[in-house]
């Protein structure tokens, strides 16, 4: 409660490394080692390591990126229409499904039903309060309960998954109830959305 | 191009100030016993890029057991033993000195002696000779400091072990490794999808870690060496909290399917994948018993989040946390002696130090949102997430609560989810 009274530590040092983030437009799952380390604190020095001694054990660098699809012309996108909502609240530590949001998942369940082919992610989230993990499972507990609304409207569990995000997509540093609210959420997500 | 600084701040619950000392830094507090030691500037290579005898001290001083010596201003600061006068550094109640030398040898590389010698019985404690590349110079000062920790606190030194963490920084999220003491940070993988949950392999050698660059929680293993990297658990729903056995031959992770989260084991090769808690309730972040025998883990099984333990091949789950409402996150200490985790505590997230022979609880932290403890190899410290100002930043406390040191990313980012890897030589 009183911490720190008299916090004073001062910097120390510094040390700089560069790390050349190269840039990679291949598919997500391309292992492409982004190469491009230097772990020696000025551009001039030589790179050459050898086993002798002290190692400084080199760590090659891999970059992803996820692949962003435009819109199409479908329903789904379609902002009049309800498909394009996909946004579901809920109340604090609850995972039920409030009657307001019915018509979302009755609208959605159409469509599944009606696109056989169709896959649908459900994405759970939480607010950042707790940990990264725990709170990816508290997640997975409100996708999994938008998963039972849609199945007692008739769709198969092979059109649905459940995942969660934890409070990985979390708005932070929330101050009121509001904020807060905005996290207790699921996102309903399309196979290639 | 990123830039990445780290800041130290250290707080001891001592109040000795260091005037003048090498590092300027500031300790308050009163009680504790450290060790004074003359670490004496090396000789020689004047080309040599790092200050080894600097580096060495902000290892030895920040680890809260030493008083490092003022050394400048002294008549004779000698390079080699024999050129040592003891009473000059017994006046100022030295325990130990050490002296050394930088020498450049062919091919661009550099011959580093050291000797730690006693400075009442006037002997040599250790000496070493290290013929190095210039990039070996901060990871050689590191297993000098390790080699006098370990001489004269009689524990294993952790000063040349690394850290894993995540930065995020704008939109962009980096699964970083760096030196203990912060410096030399590598990208190891980066993607504008959440990274989340380092765990290092018992060998160093490797990390798996949880991506969502699929839109979806995937544990991916990756070699720190080749880069190469593959997917450990790509199953129906969440794949994640990944945590190695200590043999390193299988991993605890956690899946769900279509429904809650549950405890699986899986080889590290990704076959062989066992489920290990049956529940209808969360169970969640795995951790191996150093002996192996035993997964802790949490679950909210019992109403509120706790830890329990099940037999590593599966089982009967025992509960093992009853204090408070909202415990989770299970990291033994080395020995399998103490479990750190994160206990909720009237609304304040801290990390909690539990004696598993006594029972007895320990708050260990300050912060109010304190997440993913760590044990440094030797035990003797648990790093950990916490937030400065609304931003994510790392803390370390050691297993006492008397040393703590803060770090932050220097770019304004944040910085997470941090690992201490293990002793790997």
């Amino acid at each position: 409660m009183n911490y720190l009274p008299n916090f004073s530590g001062k910097l120390i040092a510094v040390a700089i490394t560069s790390i050349f983030l190269v840039a990679c437009k291949s598919t997500p799952m391309s292992n492409k080692p982004a190469t491009v380390e230097d772990k020696s604190t000025t551009a001039a020095s030589q790179s050459s390591d050898s086993n002798a001694g002290a190692d400084a054990s080199g760590v090659k660098e891999v970059v992803v990126d996820s692949n962003a699809n435009n819109a199409g012309n479908n329903p789904l996108k379609d902002p009049n229409n309800i498909l394009s909502k996909r946004n579901i609240y809920f109340d604090f530590d609850s995972d039920a499904v409030k009657a307001e949001y019915r018509p979302i998942v009755e609208a959605h369940a159409k469509y599944l039903l009606a696109h056989a082919d169709a896959k649908m992610v459900v994405q759970g989230n939480t607010d950042e309060r707790g940990t990264r993990e725990y709170n990816l499972s508290l997640g997975q507990r409100r996708s999994v309960a938008v998963k039972k609304a849609l199945n007692l409207l008739g769709v198969q569990d092979k059109q649905i998954e459940t995942v969660s995000y934890g409070e990985e997509k979390a708005a932070v540093n929330c101050a009121d109830e509001a904020c807060f609210a905005q996290n207790r959420r699921v996102d309903i997500v399309y196979e290639g959305d | 191009m990123n830039m990445i600084r780290w800041m130290f701040f250290c707080v001891l619950f001592l109040v000795t100030s260091i005037a003048n000392a090498a590092l300027e830094i500031e300790i308050s507090g009163g009680g504790a016993q450290q060790i004074p030691i003359a670490i004496l500037p090396f000789g020689g290579a004047a080309n040599a890029k790092e200050n080894i005898s600097e580096i060495v001290a902000a290892d030895l001083h920040r680890s809260g057991l030493f008083r490092v010596l003022e050394t400048r201003g002294m008549a004779n600061l000698p390079i080699s033993p024999s050129q040592i006068k003891y009473a000059e550094w017994t006046a100022l109640q030295a325990q130990a000195v050490t002296v050394g030398n930088v020498e450049s040898v062919a091919g661009g590389r550099f011959k580093v002696s050291f000797h730690l010698m006693d400075a009442l019985k006037q002997t040599q404690l250790a000496g070493m000779d290290y013929q190095i590349a210039p990039s070996q110079m901060r990871a050689t000062a590191h297993k000098i400091a390790d080699i006098i920790f370990q001489k004269l606190t009689g524990q294993a030194g952790i000063f040349a072990s690394r850290i894993a963490y995540i930065t995020k920084t704008g939109k962009r999220y980096a699964l970083q490794v760096a030196d203990a003491d912060g410096y030399n940070p590598q990208t190891v993988v980066s993607s504008n999808e959440p990274i989340i949950s380092p765990s290092w392999s018992p060998d160093g050698t490797k990390l798996a870690y949880v991506s969502f660059e699929k839109k979806k929680p995937i544990v991916f293993v990756q070699s720190l060496t080749s880069g190469s990297r593959a997917i450990l658990a790509n199953y129906k729903g969440n794949n994640s909290a990944p945590a190695w056995s200590p043999d390193g031959s299988k991993l605890a992770i956690v899946l769900t399917y279509g429904a809650n989260s549950q405890i699986y084991t899986v080889d590290s090769s990704g076959g062989g994948l066992k489920q290990i808690t049956k529940s209808s309730a969360i169970d969640t972040e795995p951790a191996f018993s150093p002996d192996g025998n035993w997964i802790y883990f949490s679950s909210d099984r019992g109403g509120k989040p706790q830890i329990y333990k099940v037999p590593a091949d599966g089982g009967n789950p025992s509960r093992v946390t009853f204090e408070g409402g909202y415990n989770v996150s299970p990291r033994f200490s080395p020995d399998g002696k103490n479990l750190a985790y994160i206990r909720n505590d009237g609304g304040k997230f801290r990390v909690a130090l539990h004696d598993l022979a006594s029972g007895q609880v320990q708050l260990l932290s300050e912060g109010s949102q304190d997440e993913s403890p760590s044990f440094a190899p030797n035990g003797r410290v648990i790093l950990y997430a916490t937030k400065v100002r609304g931003r994510g930043a790392l803390a370390a406390v050691s297993s006492d609560g008397k040393v703590r040191q803060r770090l932050n990313e220097s770019s304004g980012g944040d910085v997470r989810e941090p690992a201490w890897g293990p002793l790997t030589n």
